[in-house]
């Protein structure tokens, strides 16, 4: 199995916490990891990505070659968009569509959705109202895994121990709201993957 | 044994702390800072009470990592490429006196420059030190040269840099640790003038490290980290450094490179392994993360034969960060068509975080500069508050080096300039602002000079500052009048008061220093949630 994933929101969101519990997950499997991700000035509020490598062989290069992810899990509906020549073809965009809104010109949110909805294999869910309604307004990151997660070729209580090891040390309630707004991603998007697609 | 993730920083920190090391000396800068913090985290370092504390600057923090080598002991500096700048006088010295404890210099490039001024290749530096240069391809690579190096270092009795590049520096992978070793006793060198660089020493020393270099190369050959791939298509042959071997392995999906392949991770060049692809082969591609230095050396100045291909002929891009489509491209293999990124997308640029300080501080400044004429500039400095040259403030004219707000003021000033400003953080004026501080008070040159203290390193993630709690003593002590060193609280609420007294400094002819001081609301945030943590815990 090979799992490329762009990972891609506004510096804050907390994407290095699910490129760490994806992470973690993939260790658990013993499949090889590459995840790279930046740190430094653009985590002042700017545009951040992080690319993770997931296979049963050996991984060579930390970036991901353009054209050939399968997931772009995006915390932030613009953001998504910004990696799409990375997507492959048969690709998934999991975005969240509560937009960030901290420049001036951010775009109009019907064009936003529109071009969206123009990526044939898409799932757009509101993941910070999914965490309120499950009362972890902070696990909105981990709603956004849970939701891509049916596409990661690993299985689901792997996510779950990543997400212990990961957010273990903050302790016991902070460990099982994210695995709530986990169950609650996933639950999403299986309820919405549409009829007959891969 | 069991597998761990690390990034390439936190496997250098892993690495060293290993291989016995008692001290690590560091001032954080991207994509290099993760490899104290993982020291300074680290159980081990805690338990062997391994120095760990930042130092004022980078070549503080080289000359304690000597002088703790020169007592016996393993030590390790870490540091942004341009960190070597600073510490350039020490690492260059350094390679002629020699160590006696192991002596590691990690040194992260920034190539694309993520978050930095320039994309110096410190592998120049190496090469100029003439001393060995370990350049890791991945993080097992970097655990292992990190571990190794200690002992390279002291058996030919010189420090060994470990070169990062930001992509490496940052990137995480599973990496398996060796036995940990002993540290060393304290010991002095055996030759009492070893360290000793007057002249007529540092003439035979120089000499004992030019005698060296015929050793260094030979164990280039030898080592483990320079291999030799043999392959069937000798129209080419491909010399990858470092992480650019992983781009060039990207576009070989079954893991066969067709052509022959030189991977470097060790410095000087194997002679022999460079003489036998040059031999080999029709052509040579040279893949390096940075500078052409490969590249350049090998094509030669007068380029003769225009075999050498790479960034100098245009088959790579000349500036930036390399990655696998820029390396399919010049293997010819080309890049299939991709999805377009819709043009609706807009830049979103780093911003001051809400509630920061710097902001208050650049509101009363640009406030304050209206009076003058709309042209008017001022000389700033890197960090956070660097982000004042965006709009909406565009209050700040320069960025260049650790400490330049000042000394460049200075500079503007003697030739005229009124009012001469400098904006300029607590943390970057300990590091190198303070002498330039004491220029213009030996002159009592008219500067205004604004520390925008929020009592952290903040850029970088909040390490702690050499500033803190220091800044009125430190520019009183060198000889700033004391009533003209101000400080005051930069919130909305003081507004008029700190126009008021920027207005006042600047009119006032002579060396000025004005403190708005308030902490860093990320800093703050993170102690109260710790706080508030280990009230709960407590309880």
């Amino acid at each position: 199995m090979k799992t490329d994933i762009i990972l891609a929101g506004v510096g804050g969101q907390g994407i290095l916490s699910i490129a760490a519990t994806i992470a973690m997950a993939a260790l658990d499997n013993d499949l090889n990891i590459k995840q790279s991700e930046v740190h430094g000035m653009s985590q002042r509020g700017g545009a951040v990505e992080s690319h993770l490598r997931v296979s049963d062989k050996p991984v060579a290069s930390d970036l991901i070659p353009i054209g050939q992810a399968d997931i772009i899990i995006s915390v932030e509906p613009m953001e998504g968009l910004r990696y799409l020549s990375y997507l492959s073809d048969e690709g998934w965009l999991v975005t969240n569509s509560k937009p960030l809104i901290n420049i001036t010109n951010y775009p109009d949110m019907d064009e936003l959705n529109t071009e969206i909805t123009k990526i044939k294999n898409h799932i757009v869910l509101d993941s910070d109202k999914i965490a309120l309604q499950i009362k972890s307004p902070r696990s909105t990151n981990i709603v956004m895994l849970g939701a891509a997660s049916p596409f990661i070729d690993i299985p689901y209580k792997s996510f779950e121990i990543g997400i212990k090891k990961i957010f273990g040390s903050k302790g016991e309630s902070v460990v099982q709201l994210n695995l709530d707004a986990l169950k609650a991603g996933r639950e999403y998007a299986e309820a919405h993957i549409p009829v007959g697609s891969n | 044994m069991e597998k761990i993730l690390l990034l390439g920083d936190e496997a250098i920190a892993q690495g060293a702390i290993d291989s016995g090391m008692s001290g690590m000396y560091a001032y954080p800068g991207t994509p290099s800072t993760e490899i104290m913090e993982f020291v300074q985290r680290s159980e081990v370092a805690k338990e062997r009470n391994i120095h760990r504390k930042w130092s004022a600057n980078e070549k503080t923090a080289m000359e304690a990592s000597l002088g703790m080598s020169y007592a016996g002991k393993r030590s390790m500096v870490a540091m942004k490429h341009v960190g070597l700048n600073v510490a350039a006088d020490v690492f260059m010295n350094s390679a002629i006196t020699g160590v006696n404890g192991g002596l590691l210099v990690a040194v992260a490039d920034d190539p694309s420059m993520h978050s930095s001024q320039n994309e110096q290749d410190s592998r120049y530096y190496g090469r100029f030190a003439l001393i060995p240069i370990l350049e890791p391809s991945n993080q097992q690579e970097a655990y292992d040269m990190s571990y190794e190096g200690m002992e390279l270092s002291e058996k030919y009795n010189l420090p060994v840099m470990i070169r990062l590049t930001t992509r490496l520096s940052h990137s995480r992978s599973a990496v398996v640790r060796m036995a940990m070793r002993d540290e060393n006793e304290i010991s002095y060198p055996a030759d009492p003038i070893q360290f000793v660089l007057l002249p007529s020493n540092a003439r035979q020393k120089y000499k004992v490290l030019l005698d060296k270099l015929a050793e260094l190369r030979k164990i280039s050959d030898d080592s483990k980290y320079n291999t030799y791939f043999e392959g069937k298509d000798k129209s080419m042959g491909i010399i990858a450094c470092g992480i650019g071997y992983n781009y060039l392995m990207e576009n070989y999906s079954n893991g066969q490179c067709p052509y022959p392949v030189l991977k470097i991770g060790q410095y000087p060049l194997p002679t022999n392994m460079v003489k036998k692809i040059d031999e080999e082969c029709e052509k040579l591609l040279i893949i390096e993360e940075g500078y052409p230095m490969v590249e350049e050396l090998l094509r030669g100045f007068l380029n003769k034969e225009k075999r050498v291909h790479g960034r100098l002929d245009g088959t790579i891009p000349r500036a930036g960060e390399l990655n696998p489509n820029i390396i399919s491209a010049a293997l010819g293999k080309g890049n299939g068509k991709t999805l377009q990124i819709p043009k609706i997308v807009a830049n979103r640029p780093p911003q001051f975080c809400s509630g920061c300080s710097h902001k208050d501080v650049y509101e009363a400044l640009n406030e304050t500069m209206k009076q003058f004429s709309s042209d008017q500039r001022v000389f700033s400095d890197i960090g956070c508050y660097t982000l004042g040259a965006l709009a909406p403030y565009k209050s700040i004219h320069t960025c260049v080096d650790m400490g330049a707000s000042i000394t460049m003021a200075k500079g503007a000033a003697d030739a005229g300039v009124r009012p001469a400003i400098a904006v300029i953080g607590d943390s970057t004026f300990t590091h190198s602002g303070i002498t330039g501080l004491l220029d213009a008070v030996n002159e009592n040159t008219p500067i205004t000079v604004i520390i925008s203290d929020n009592s952290t390193t903040a850029m970088t993630g909040g390490q702690q500052s050499s500033a803190y709690a220091k800044l009125e003593d430190i520019c009183i002590g060198i000889g700033v009048d004391p009533d003209h060193v101000r400080v005051f609280t930069p919130l909305k609420k003081y507004h008029e008061e700190m126009v008021k007294v920027l207005e006042e400094e600047i009119e006032y002819e002579g060396v000025s220093v004005v403190i708005p001081r308030r902490e860093c609301i990320v800093t703050l945030t993170k102690k109260k949630k710790d706080k508030k943590k280990k009230a709960n815990t407590e309880v």
